[in-house]
């Protein structure tokens, strides 16, 4: 199979270029292992990999135009020519290696941890199975920027917009039965960007490797504080 | 060449469970604290754990943490530390609490409380019923527990070196550990980390192995510094091989799955582990488990085409208890082995998992650097988790005993370095040998020209591992593979770099992660020859029996020389009475 990856090393290329590799492939290989074998052929080739099972969330790339996570993308669904590109409106450090620091700015932004007011109990706080359901779809978020870079809001405003994948997470904090921060999660949310420059495009949701769906939490999230506001 | 330097008051290597349970103490003490880490806080190898965490809560079954106590020294195969195994499974509890108390969205029950599920080698009463002692979010337990740990010390504002490969130890004449040398992996920039303390919490190393759970970024490198600096590493032949991988593959099928009822069968469709452990079945203790299925496989009980590998059936739980309980699985069944476990059982077979052994500590996380039961530790030097020996885990580690251990022991080493801290508040003196030393580690890979890579000899080295220090092991076998990795090892300096650029350069990264493997796996496979019984993990048909008399004791391993030294099992308990040793059956 042929794979062509996208190179750019700033100590060596003056423009980036996509070069072609001829793999051999076998059954049931992931996209991951496609790279890995490019790898074998030109040591220079570099991309962020770990787990090798979706969890870790460090090979996010974009493949034929879409992004994934490469370890969980079978080679079989993918139209040859394959061609891998870094995550789009990101800057490149190398290869299909993207700075995404602005992306964990933007997750720090909304205070993504458990807030107590109340002293804590010796034991654990109670929680109904039915108040913990409210946090699937929500948790499970593995952070591997695949939603908000493949946001249209997110590429025009990326210091102004929080993206997606920070906005799932301020819900995930505003569902949790434990928390007791509401007013002040809501507050920080307020103004025309951070989260009302969501139109709805929806790319988050194809993204996202792991079936989330931050468009309905940014809904979710609009729809609480309307009820509040009346 | 002019070297950044920054100083911290403690340098922490690794963030993973253990790293940042410790930095989350640290830094909410207000104390200068430096996590480095090679990737990204969360994409930390504690993010796959799936099954749970073991506390005696007594959410579902009676339970206590003497129950945990007997089944953790049972399941160690009698080579645990029992001073060190009463404190884990007693500090289990406000440890899980804790963790819930910063956010972790475990399951619930109908009161409310956390979930627990069944897992291998738990019994209440010492020996008696099953018991349900592993607290769960869903089958996604670690990913919950990292997130929750990275979001609070986001909030606590510890000070984070993402992207930072840590190369070498810098110590002093005495053997102090000073800080040590990283590589900013975007910039290939070294800097100088200065520190009062040190935590190596740098997880397990797992790619020693070809077939694998662990990630690509479990190669030991905080073992491996440890043995550079002089220091041993204790138990390494107990090598833990998890009984459901998915065949082929090596990713982990949890053994949550059996804890709701999952069950293993061989191509006649037989339970086979009623044979093999009447009691406990299924949910026998995974040494037990992985080598039944290997028996099973070798006698020509396999299932597939090439009869090499056995099924777990979970159908029968229904696509309710399928979804609520074991949804990652579900998704991990479909993409890797191509079926839906509502439907059809899942391939399995034995993977390599986890390391029982590590850098020797004592039960308060301090580096022990000398084979005397009674020495004194390393001032300043602790270690926690995977990388790390307490010994807790013994000859064989129970399911829901390692996110366990990361989280009580990372926890502890943080608040005995703040007390460490207040007593030597200044930093010593930096040694320019050692720093040279460091520096040369790095300069080494500068040398250009033809040469192997680093990919090939990487291939060879798993290989050979797999070869010979697998699940069964007999003399020979051994004895050869000891041969062969010692010239691998020689081999070393004849790899080259095809790049030599600074920018992001994993070329380089791999070639400092195969010089660690290599010198971890030589000491799995020198620990493991001179082994000359069976004991948990480490199964010798050439000498099929626990031998207590001659071999309850603990293997040290020094790279000078590949020496090894023994010392004694720490038999006495804190508070209660010792469990004498027994014949192990589930």
């Amino acid at each position: 199979m042929k794979v062509s990856v996208y190179r750019y090393n700033p100590e060596t290329d003056n423009e980036p270029y996509m070069q072609e590799f001829e793999i051999e492939t076998r059954q049931g290989m992931m996209l991951r292992d496609a790279l890995m074998a490019v790898q074998d052929q030109d040591e220079s080739f570099t991309f962020r990999h770990s787990c090798g099972e979706g969890v870790c969330g460090s090979d996010g790339v974009n493949v034929n135009g879409s992004n994934k996570l490469a370890c969980i993308t079978p080679l079989s669904e993918l139209k040859e020519p394959v061609e891998v590109r870094p995550f789009p409106g990101r800057p490149v450090i190398r290869d299909l290696v993207v700075d995404m620091s602005q992306f964990y700015a933007q997750y720090k932004q909304v205070d993504p941890w458990l807030i107590r007011k109340e002293p804590m109990p010796e034991q654990e706080i109670l929680q109904s199975p039915e108040d913990r359901d409210k946090l699937d779809g929500l948790y499970e978020c593995i952070m591997c920027g695949c939603c908000s870079t493949s946001c249209p809001s997110f590429w025009w405003n990326p210091d102004k917009f929080l993206g997606p994948q920070a906005l799932l997470s301020a819900c995930r904090f505003l569902a949790d039965s434990r928390d007791q921060a509401k007013d002040e999660r809501l507050d920080n949310l307020e103004g025309p960007y951070k989260l009302f420059r969501c139109h709805t495009i929806m790319n988050c949701v194809e993204a996202c490797p792991k079936n989330l769906n931050p468009t309905k939490a940014i809904g979710h999230i609009k729809a609480i504080m309307l009820k509040d506001a009346i | 060449m002019a070297l950044e330097k920054q100083r911290f008051d403690t340098l922490i290597l690794g963030a993973g469970g253990a790293g940042l349970n410790a930095a989350l103490q640290l830094a909410n003490a207000n104390l200068k604290v430096a996590v480095v880490s090679k990737v990204f806080p969360t994409r930390s190898h504690t993010v796959a754990a799936q099954g749970g965490v073991n506390a005696a809560l007594a959410n579902v079954l009676p339970d206590n943490w003497h129950w945990h106590m007997f089944d953790t020294v049972k399941g160690s195969d009698y080579l645990g530390d029992q001073d060190a195994i009463e404190y884990m499974c007693r500090e289990a509890i406000p440890t899980v609490y804790e963790l819930e108390h910063n956010g972790v969205p475990f399951s619930r029950l109908p009161n409310g409380k956390i979930y627990q599920r069944a897992f291998g080698g738990q019994s209440q009463n010492f020996g008696g019923d099953q018991a349900a002692r592993t607290c769960a979010a869903a089958d996604r337990t670690g990913h919950a527990i990292l997130h929750t740990l990275y979001q609070q010390n986001i909030r606590a504002k510890t000070h984070f070196y993402d992207e930072y490969f840590a190369v070498e130890l810098i110590k002093d004449e005495e053997g102090i550990v000073l800080g040590a040398l990283v590589l900013n992996i975007a910039t290939g920039e070294p800097l100088l980390i200065e520190s009062k303390t040190t935590l190596l919490a740098t997880g397990g190393c797992g790619q020693v192995f070809r077939t694998t759970s662990n990630a690509h970024i479990n190669t030991g490198d905080g073992m491996a510094m440890a043995l550079r600096a002089g220091l041993p590493l204790m138990d390494m032949e107990f090598f833990q091989f998890h009984p459901t991988g998915i065949a082929g593959k090596g990713m982990l099928i949890t053994e949550g799955v059996r804890g709701e009822g999952g069950y293993l069968i061989n191509k006649d469709g037989e339970r086979f582990m009623e044979k093999y452990a009447p009691n406990a079945k299924d949910l026998a203790s995974r040494d037990v488990v992985a080598r039944s299925i290997v028996t099973e496989v070798r006698e020509g009980r396999g299932c597939g085409p090439d009869g090499d590998h056995v099924m777990l059936k979970v159908d029968h739980l229904g696509e309710d208890v399928i979804a609520k309980r074991l949804p990652g699985i579900r998704e991990s069944s479909k993409i890797f082995a191509g079926v839906d476990p509502v439907q059809d059982p899942i391939p399995v077979f034995p993977t390599a998992h986890y390391v029982m052994g590590g850098i020797p500590t004592d039960r308060f996380g301090r580096v022990m650097p000398e084979a005397s039961d009674d020495g004194d530790p390393l001032p300043g030097l602790y270690a926690a988790g995977e990388c790390a020996c307490a010994s807790v885990h013994g000859a064989n580690r129970l399911g829901g005993n390692s996110l366990l251990d990361i989280l009580v022991f990372g926890r502890l080493a943080g608040h005995n370095i703040i007390d460490y801290v207040k007593q030597n508040s200044a930093h010593r003196p930096l040694h320019d040998d050692s720093v040279a030393q460091a520096v040369g580690r790095l300069e080494r890979w500068d040398v250009k020209g033809e040469g192997i890579t680093v990919s090939e000899l990487r291939k060879e080295f798993r290989k050979t591992m797999e070869d010979h220090a697998g699940v069964f092991r007999v003399e020979d076998m051994m004895a050869d593979g000891v041969e062969k990795l010692k010239g691998i090892r020689d081999k070393l300096k004849d790899v080259r770099l095809t790049d030599h650029s600074a920018t992001f350069n994993t070329n380089r990264t791999e070639a400092l992660e195969l010089e660690n493997l290599i010198d971890v796996g030589l000491s799995i496979a020198v620990s493991a020859l001179h082994r000359k019984e069976s004991r948990g993990a480490h199964s010798r048909p050439d000498f099929p029996k626990r031998e207590d008399g001659e071999w309850m004791k603990h293997t040290l391993y020094w790279k000078e020389s590949d020496k090894l030294e023994y010392k004694g099992v720490r038999s006495q308990p804190l508070t209660v009475e010792s469990f004498p040793p027994k014949e192990r059956v589930y």
